[in-house]
């Protein structure tokens, strides 16, 4: 396959697996925004904003911090890079570039997305929050179903899941972390901590599983615990890891040595870790900043591997 | 629906005479008759929906730069009976096999120079000839591998050719998705016309492609200006169909006397290049120095042989509309038969009588730039206010060289849907000739039509959309 094609599926995943994931953290951000205290809003949506890296971009360009303007630089404004908006135009861009390396229907998909998107981007806000994070959870549901039934198993196909689980792997890691830009203060308030885990599990499509697996109170060890390290969770950063490790094993040729070596570690980092290592001795804010850099260094080995120029 | 027609003072491809349709329409109108207007106009809005959503799109340069359009289809069939297409077939194939033989023989010999029948400057002077190309010898002496010819009728009902399009002629994806729209949207018609079927082309492209080089198994590739380009869509359709890459310049490189593309297994040799970039932005080390587009070294490659161009570099010299006159003449000098399809009288104005014509006659005539394309920088004097014909005629003394005209030829008529119901309109016919080993003509061909009342001007960039084309089978009428 070619590199550039490589890279053009590669990228249309991530950004569309960003779409997703963009739109499930600010589900948690508008759940936790109805709470009644008005810190507890504020500590909120600028924790999003930090952690997505966009606080200064944000800044510049709303004068307030409050519900609707983040709920807007994040789904539709053009100037943040990250923004629903951007990262399914920037998908569209991908996939026109390869779309005979994609089934027609995964091509529609995305075009579809692409026109509607265009239809709600005219109405200038979001009216229905709710109604648009679905629509856009579903779009992406739509994207991947048409890949996963209509797919060729070659290396278009692996190159796409390969960007969707590098992409989750990232988020889930992320939507984890947001508490950590909270102030204690707030955060210890047990009745909004309590709402924010359940948020969280709710917005990772995760409150069934962990209510099946722990059938208990929910506590942040566990949730972190069923998110980092419970293979059977399709948003776990175990399982995104274990789908990399296949992935890359099965990519054609054999060049690649270095994102291999990389991911069997970190896989193995994962598999036989332990929450109470996580928690009582790295502590979780660390453990997911080092484990965030370690992708960071896993990605660009993928891109020098098979992406960049011979 | 009902028919209220009339397409007086033209030759209409349907109606013999206002209430006479002809033979070879004559199952089709009766199933229009049948059929309610508002199916027609729900089926219409049903295509565009469906285009819209395929991303069956062209770019816009220009005003609107990088918007995306649809190219308007109409749902009304151009119709060809099968011994219309038999002429068609034959002086398509006659006149590109002349061109091709053109083509070698400037690059070579030159017989046709030395035998005075075309004027050297016209050729050597010709910004669209290449030096490069003097003396490299191709695989079965094939330059233009792919040919679209343009044709219209005129008020008789005779062909005539317009145009020869041998660089990187556009429009075949259209021509093959008008079909499956068609047959989408009205199966019914095709269990009742036997409508010759077109899909067999990119696998005839292919085999063409693989035909152009003498190495077995040839790794073939279509290289594309980018998505940016108004036939991006195009080139991905043919890629894919063909099942072979889509690469851009960056994807290429030369290595030694080779030229690679960069895989995900590392680097992998490509042997037939179907090129949709024009010759000037193939390689910066020969021909524009500041395109992004080409690949450094790619000349060098070709002239070795190690690669094979579809179409080759220079064969522009001879679709140039100064060159145009001397087709027929090619014919005669190369095949020794009389040209099949008829040239539009044309009237050169670097010719000092033909200038004094042209300007005497503005009015009635057509007008167009050498080397121009896509509809624009022509006049249209039975069209034009006589602004414009005074506005062109000082264009046209500036530079008299820049310029040929033509008597303004009716253009046959179709009758198409339009807002008030069905009426005629202008249009013109592009059918796509392979070249290699064996010549191949899908029976087919990009049927485009002016959409605007009058207008002669079919270009997509103008308002212009496109209809199916179909080719009746033999003994069905």
């Amino acid at each position: 396959m070619l590199s550039r094609t490589a890279s053009e599926l590669y990228w249309m995943a991530r950004y569309l697996e960003r779409a997703e994931n963009t739109a499930r953290m600010m589900d948690v951000a508008f759940s936790v925004s109805m709470m009644p205290s008005n810190t507890v809003v504020q500590e909120e949506l600028s924790a999003q904003l930090k952690i997505s890296g966009n606080y200064q971009l944000f800044c510049a360009h709303y004068k307030e911090i409050n519900t609707h303007n983040v709920m807007h630089f994040f789904s539709l404004d053009p100037v943040n890079p990250s923004s629903i908006y951007n990262c399914i135009e920037y998908a569209r861009d991908n996939a026109k570039s390869v779309r005979g390396k994609i089934s027609s229907e995964t091509w529609e998909a995305i075009n579809v997305s692409w026109i509607e998107l265009q239809a709600i981007k005219k109405k200038g806000r979001i009216w229905e929050v709710n109604a648009f994070f679905d629509w856009v959870k579903e779009r992406s549901h739509v994207f991947r179903g048409s890949v996963y039934s209509t797919g060729l198993r070659n290396d278009a196909f692996r190159f796409i899941r390969l960007g969707t689980f590098l992409e989750r792997a990232e988020n889930t890691a992320r939507i984890l972390d947001v508490k950590n830009q909270i102030h204690d203060h707030i955060a210890e308030i047990e009745a909004v901590d309590y709402y924010r885990w359940n948020a969280v599990l709710r917005s990772l499509g995760a409150y069934e599983a962990y209510r099946e697996i722990y059938g208990d109170v929910i506590t942040p060890d566990k949730v972190a615990e069923l998110l980092i390290l419970r293979a059977e969770v399709p948003r776990s950063i175990r399982a995104c890891l274990s789908a990399i490790n296949d992935i890359l094993s099965t990519i054609e040729g054999n060049i690649g040595q270095v994102p291999k070596r990389l991911v069997a570690v970190q896989y193995a980092r994962v598999m036989y870790g332990d929450s109470h290592h996580i928690f009582e001795e790295t502590g979780l804010h660390e453990y997911l900043t080092d484990f965030l850099t370690r992708m960071n260094t896993i990605a660009d080995s993928i891109h020098i591997a098979y992406m960049e120029a011979v | 629906m009902e028919l209220k027609y009339s397409a007086a003072g033209l030759f209409d491809e349907m109606f013999q005479s206002h209430d006479t349709c002809r033979d070879h329409y004559k199952s089709y109108q009766k199933w229009l008759s049948d059929i309610p207007t508002d199916q027609i106009k729900q089926k219409q809005q049903e295509a565009d929906l469906l285009f819209h959503r395929l991303g069956i799109t062209f770019n816009v340069y220009g005003e609107d730069a990088g918007t995306e359009r649809l190219i308007p289809f109409d749902t009304v069939p151009r119709i060809i009976p099968s011994q219309e297409w038999d002429i068609v077939q034959k002086g398509v194939k006659q006149r590109v096999s002349a061109l091709n033989k053109f083509l070698y023989d400037i690059y070579h010999d030159q017989e046709i120079i030395k035998a005075g029948l075309i004027p050297e400057e016209q050729v050597f002077a010709n910004d669209q000839y290449q030096p490069c190309m003097q003396g490299v010898n191709l695989p079965g002496n094939i330059y233009a591998h792919i040919a679209g010819v343009d044709l219209i009728k005129d008020s008789q009902g005779d062909y005539y050719v317009l145009e020869d399009n041998l660089r990187t002629p556009s429009g075949v994806s259209y021509m093959l998705e008008n079909r499956k729209m068609m047959m989408r949207l009205f199966p019914d018609l095709f269990l009742k016309n036997s409508v010759a079927p077109i899909d067999q082309y990119p696998s005839l492209l292919l085999k063409t492609l693989k035909d152009s080089t003498e190495i077995t198994n040839p790794c073939v590739v279509v290289l594309t200006p980018g998505r940016f380009n108004s036939a991006y869509f195009e080139h991905a359709f043919l890629a894919q169909q063909m099942g072979v890459e889509l690469v851009e310049g960056k994807d290429l490189f030369v290595k030694g006397c080779h030229l690679y593309m960069r895989t995900t297994k590392g680097p992998q040799k490509v042997d037939v290049i179907y090129r949709r970039i024009d010759d000037e932005f193939l390689d910066p080390l020969t021909f524009n120095a500041q395109s992004m587009l080409g690949v450094a070294g790619l000349t060098s490659v070709y002239r070795q042989g190690n690669v094979i161009l579809a179409n080759a570099i220079g064969t522009g010299v001879a679709d140039d509309k100064s060159i145009y006159p001397y087709v027929p003449e090619m014919i005669r000098f190369y095949l020794d038969e009389e040209p099949i399809l008829k040239n539009v009288p044309t009237w050169q104005c670097r010719k000092a009588e033909d200038l004094a014509y042209t300007l005497e006659n503005l009015a009635s005539l057509v007008v167009k730039e050498v080397h121009g394309a896509g509809g624009y920088g022509m006049l249209i004097g039975p069209k034009a206010s006589s602004q414009e014909i005074e506005d062109f005629r000082i264009q046209l003394l500036n530079n008299p060289s820049n310029y040929i005209s033509q008597p303004t030829l009716s253009l046959s008529s179709s009758p198409t849907f339009v807002e008030e119901g069905i009426a005629p309109r202008h249009i013109d016919l592009r059918p796509f000739l392979l070249s290699a080993k064996e010549a191949h003509l899908v029976p087919g061909g990009l049927t485009r039509v002016a959409l605007k009342e009058g207008s002669l001007v079919v270009n997509s960039s103008q308002g212009g959309g496109t209809k199916d084309t179909w080719v009746l089978e033999e003994g069905a009428c």
